[in-house]
């Protein structure tokens, strides 16, 4: 079934439809308006699936959607457009440009913490640059993939844009299949084997990873908005987002004013108790829920702490002092878990985390421009937020991805669009001037190969400081002689003044 | 001149084992590749390559070391492939350099932080894009342009900041050798080192964890390394050989196309990744075209092809066994033909008749042999095209500029180029890479600087105007939602407005 749906998509791409702009702005305004008309069954789908709040859906999946789709249909023109490059000496007479191309068909491997933003936001891209696209969502987050699979066909092109439901064994099936490119997002060991299927096919990947994002809290800041906003970040969508800060780090002297801070935030979001709340989320399954509690195992609360297995509720629980080596400190959490360790200052913080893989997101709390900056530039993570958290995901200007263990590729905006297009060097010569080739062409001598070398010359107006200097000296020098020039013309052509003067002096 | 640190004492060991000039360097062991990349891990955390006048520096110092060792990289090439001179400076040596100057000229623009548009929620941050170096990146080149291929992606390498192990290919093994011997005396010794591990430990040396890999070579060879990098999580960027078909329409100037395509399929002996691999040409033109390449194929080499100094010799055997068999086994000789084994010599060979079933289509020519297809018209020539895979170069030769559109359009590769071969790949401003099965990634210029490295998104805000970002927190309240609906109907008229969380 996965191999004919593959199938089906890859003719109906190389039928050509996807070639024209307008079939791309088509689709493109179909999907806007799927996730428009069907907000109310996605807000249900995704309560069933992880207790989402009905405002949360919105706010965290369907907005950021919908300016993607808006982005893409007003850009696309300019982003399809062939981009022209700077010729040498040798093409001055050419046409060189980048021409952006479709790849051919896409898989999108989506994840279950926000299926619809995660799987439809590459989707948009893959549309905008005339792809076919096979979409996979998450089986975790069954009842969004089911809605997806029941209502994408009746919005976009059913050959073009098949989506394929199913647990290990259908995606397995699925990458045994070759790819234009693949477009994962989810946990780094199926991101391995994801590459690895691709590798035999040669297919280029996309891997939005996760890992754990630090969130360094200075001494010197506005500790109660640092709390509030760190609050939010990590326990939105019950603490499985993959930019979510994991833990803090922060020094002695302030662990118990950011602990405070965090309880009198979570008073203010939730309430007393957050499982009464209706905006606190939950875990996706019972296999994470015991994963998240096994994490737990031997450290006190210093909040939160309490579970219920039967609605997989996890309490926001912060816990501090946390050694660095512990288990909790090894593999990312994906919940609502918050450990602080403790460092000694900024230097200490920077240390650590260059001392462990290269994460998803840093975050940075501090009022010091200067030192935030420092910190910035010291350490190299996907992307930096400072005196917040998540938001640079939300710029679609800038480029959003993982290095290192977090991903590989970025996507976002008009970087989509680029990351699944093929990015053409054309040279478009004609045949005629063939004199000016004749010197590359053997048998050859020193004169030719002089002149290959000047015309291979890049670049071809030297814009160093040097020649700025003798240029400027020598328009100078150049004016100089030419006012003397007309100067001397003036006096030979106006005999009239000389005549005067040589009047005067007879006289 | 770099201040670098002179080299270990193992390398002097292993240059005096050395008895003759051009016999080459024993193999880079596993364990050694293992340490060289931990000295290397260490020079980048340090913070080495990072500055930008130490990136000025190393880049000088490469140009500097083109200069001063022309000669021995013109004997090192006639050595190995029986490079005339000419070529080696015209097509290695100068493009390694020119490289290198634009990147000098251009590195202190490349490296400042790019301001992004903001939205409205964001007009009072700092949003930039700041270009990190990866940390020790790892270059395989290909044995047919042995300096350029190693040398270009190093030149991208060290304008972004990172640290590189460079392997040229065994099977030039002087040009390795000159390379190895030479780039510790001008790059510095902690960053840079060069490695000769056989094709056969790739796999293992990528598997040490590098931070990119950057192969260019064939395809079997490019899968396996692929295949390895994907175990460790490690972004590749591959250039792969393959067949570039070349179509040479009926409306064309047969003598201007022939001498082009003779000059880009017969240098280095045909052994090229980007040469036209073979011709699609159009039933009228084809006694023409053949009969102008023969012309033109006497003007370059004379009568005898192996008396002159311009023509070059395969690499090795197994590449001359390899390239005759094809040339044995497929289509009419019209062209050329005589072969000599002793010299690794294949004079410079032209078929017709060649069909699509014939096994020189199968597999890539790296040789100076020319098949030719005859093909009725355009829309052939592109269903033909489509049937393979996609290759790294596409080659048109057309006066009616309707077709070249086509052409263009209607097919993908690599890069694309209309009345002439090669230029495309020669231009520091244009991506060069492959599509599909030619590769993954694209280098040359500012597209090496940007392979080699991070693109970090930073967005800097303050904690003021609390009042504002309020609205995104729980409790949820309809109030909240409808503000924030309402403000995304604002972007419907000017996108990306409104994000106002």
């Amino acid at each position: 079934m996965e191999r004919q749906a593959v199938k089906m998509s890859r003719e109906a791409f190389l039928s050509g439809r996807t070639k024209p702009l307008e079939f791309r702005l088509q689709q493109l305004s179909a999907l806007l308006r799927m996730i428009t008309e069907r907000q109310t069954e996605i807000a249900t789908a995704l309560k069933q699936d992880i207790n989402r709040s009905q405002y949360d859906t919105p706010l965290l999946e369907l907005i950021g959607l919908e300016n993607e789709i808006n982005l893409a249909i007003a850009k696309l023109a300019e982003w399809a457009a062939p981009r022209p490059v700077e010729r040498n000496l040798l093409t001055i007479s050419d046409e060189v440009y980048i021409q952006p191309q479709p790849l051919g068909v896409v898989l999108i491997i989506g994840a279950w913490n926000y299926p619809w933003a995660v799987t439809l936001s590459p989707l948009v891209g893959a549309i905008a640059a005339g792809n076919a696209a096979v979409v996979k969502p998450s089986e975790l987050s069954e009842c969004s993939s089911l809605l997806l699979r029941a209502l994408l066909p009746r919005y976009l092109d059913q050959d073009l844009y098949p989506v394929v439901t199913g647990g290990v064994s259908e995606t397995q099936e699925l990458l045994k299949q070759r790819f234009d490119h693949i477009f994962f997002t989810g946990s780094g060991s199926v991101g391995r084997l994801v590459m690895e299927a691709a590798s035999r096919h040669l297919t280029p990947v996309t891997l939005e990873l996760g890992g754990k994002s630090p969130c360094y809290i200075d001494k010197d800041c506005d500790l109660r908005v640092a709390c509030r906003r760190v609050t939010w970040g990590k326990f939105v969508n019950c603490g499985q987002t993959c930019i979510a800060p994991d833990y803090i780090l922060c020094e002695p002297s302030v662990q118990g004013r950011v602990v405070e801070g965090i309880r009198l935030t979570l008073l203010e979001f939730y309430g007393a108790d957050p499982k009464c709340s209706p905006d606190y989320s939950r875990i996706i399954n019972q296999r994470h829920y015991n994963r998240v509690m096994s994490l737990m195992e031997g450290h006190a609360a210093v909040l939160g702490g309490q579970s219920d297995p039967s609605q997989r509720y996890i309490a926001p629980t912060v816990l501090k002092d946390v050694p660095p080596h512990s288990r909790l400190m090894q593999e990312e959490i994906f919940g609502p878990i918050l450990p602080i360790v403790t460092v000694r200052d900024m230097d200490d913080a920077i240390q650590f985390v260059n001392e462990r893989e290269k994460p998803l997101a840093l975050y940075i709390f501090c009022s010091d421009k200067k030192a935030a900056r420092r910190m910035v530039e010291e350490t190299t993570s996907g992307g930096v937020t400072v005196n917040d958290v998540m938001m640079h995901y939300t710029l679609s200007s800038l480029p959003f991805g993982g290095v290192g263990q977090s991903g590989i590729g970025r996507y976002h905006g008009r970087h989509t669009f680029d990351q699944l297009s093929h990015m053409r060097g054309c040279l478009v010569r004609s045949l005629g001037m063939e004199s000016v080739n004749l010197a590359r062409y053997p048998p050859q001598d020193r004169q030719r190969a002089r002149r290959v070398r000047m015309a291979l010359r890049s670049p071809m107006i030297d814009f160093s400081k040097r020649t700025f200097v003798w240029a400027v000296s020598a328009t100078v020098v150049a004016f100089g002689l030419f006012i003397t020039l007309l100067v001397i013309l003036l006096i030979a052509s106006g005999l009239n003044c000389t005549c005067w003067y040589w009047h005067g002096f007879y006289n | 001149m770099s201040t670098a640190a002179s080299p270990s004492p193992a390398q002097w060991f292993k240059t005096l084992r050395r008895t003759r000039l051009g016999e080459p360097c024993l193999r880079t062991y596993l364990l050694e590749c293992g340490e060289l990349l931990k000295r290397a891990k260490a020079a980048f955390q340090a913070g080495r390559p990072i500055k930008e006048s130490f990136r000025l520096a190393q880049l000088e110092a490469v140009v500097q070391m083109l200069v001063e060792h022309e000669c021995d990289f013109v004997e090192a090439l006639g050595r190995d492939l029986h490079k005339p001179r000419f070529e080696t400076v015209v097509s290695e040596l100068i493009l390694v350099k020119n490289e290198a100057l634009h990147a000098i000229n251009n590195l202190k623009k490349w490296m400042q932080p790019q301001h992004v548009e903001r939205n409205l929620s964001t007009t009072l941050d700092e949003c930039v894009v700041v270009n990190e170096p990866l940390g020790v990146v790892f270059i395989v080149g290909a044995w047919s342009s042995p300096v350029q291929l190693c040398l270009v992606p190093l030149v991208g390498a060290i304008a972004a900041g990172n640290c590189a192990i460079i392997n040229p290919s065994e099977h030039t093994p002087h040009t390795a050798e000159l390379l190895h011997r030479l780039i510790p005396s001008y790059l510095d010794n902690e960053c840079f080192h060069v490695i000769l591990a056989g094709m056969n430990n790739l796999a293992d040396v990528v598997e040490l964890k590098f931070d990119h890999v950057f192969f260019i070579g064939n395809r079997e060879e490019g899968s396996r390394v692929a295949q390895a990098a994907a175990r460790t999580l490690t972004p590749i960027t591959l250039v792969l050989s393959g067949k570039n078909p070349c179509y040479v329409d009926q409306q064309c100037d047969i003598s201007t196309a022939a001498q082009r395509i003779a000059w880009a399929r017969f240098h280095n002996a045909g052994q090229s990744l980007v040469a036209p691999d073979y011709i699609l040409c159009h039933v009228d033109v084809k006694a023409r075209l053949v009969h102008a390449l023969k012309c033109c194929l006497l003007q370059f080499y004379g009568t005898d092809p192996q008396e002159s100094r311009s023509f070059g010799r395969m690499v090795n055997l197994e590449s001359f066994n390899r390239t005759r068999d094809l040339l044995w086994r497929s289509g009419k000789l019209a062209v050329g033909g005589q072969v000599i084994e002793a010299q690794k010599y294949i004079a410079p060979t032209i078929l017709t008749e060649v069909m699509e079933s014939d096994p020189i289509m199968q597999h890539e020519v790296f040789g100076p042999v020319l098949p030719i297809l005859d093909i009725n018209n355009v829309d052939d020539a592109i269903a033909f095209i489509n049937k393979q895979e996609k290759p790294l170069c596409l080659y048109a030769y057309s006066s009616n500029s309707k077709v070249i559109s086509r052409l263009m359009s209607e097919t993908s590769s690599g890069s694309f180029c209309s009345n002439d071969s090669i230029l495309q790949s020669l231009m520091v401003v244009l991506p060069f890479g492959g599509v599909g099965a030619s590769g993954m990634g694209s280098y040359h210029g500012r597209n090496s600087f940007d392979t080699f490295s991070h693109r970090k998104s930073c967005l800097l805000r303050g904690t003021r105007f609390e009042c504002v970002t309020y609205l995104r927190y729980p409790p949820y309240e309809d109030r909240n939602l409808s503000l924030m609906t309402w403000a995304s109907t604002l972007s419907q008229k000017s996108q990306g407005w409104c994000q106002l969380l």
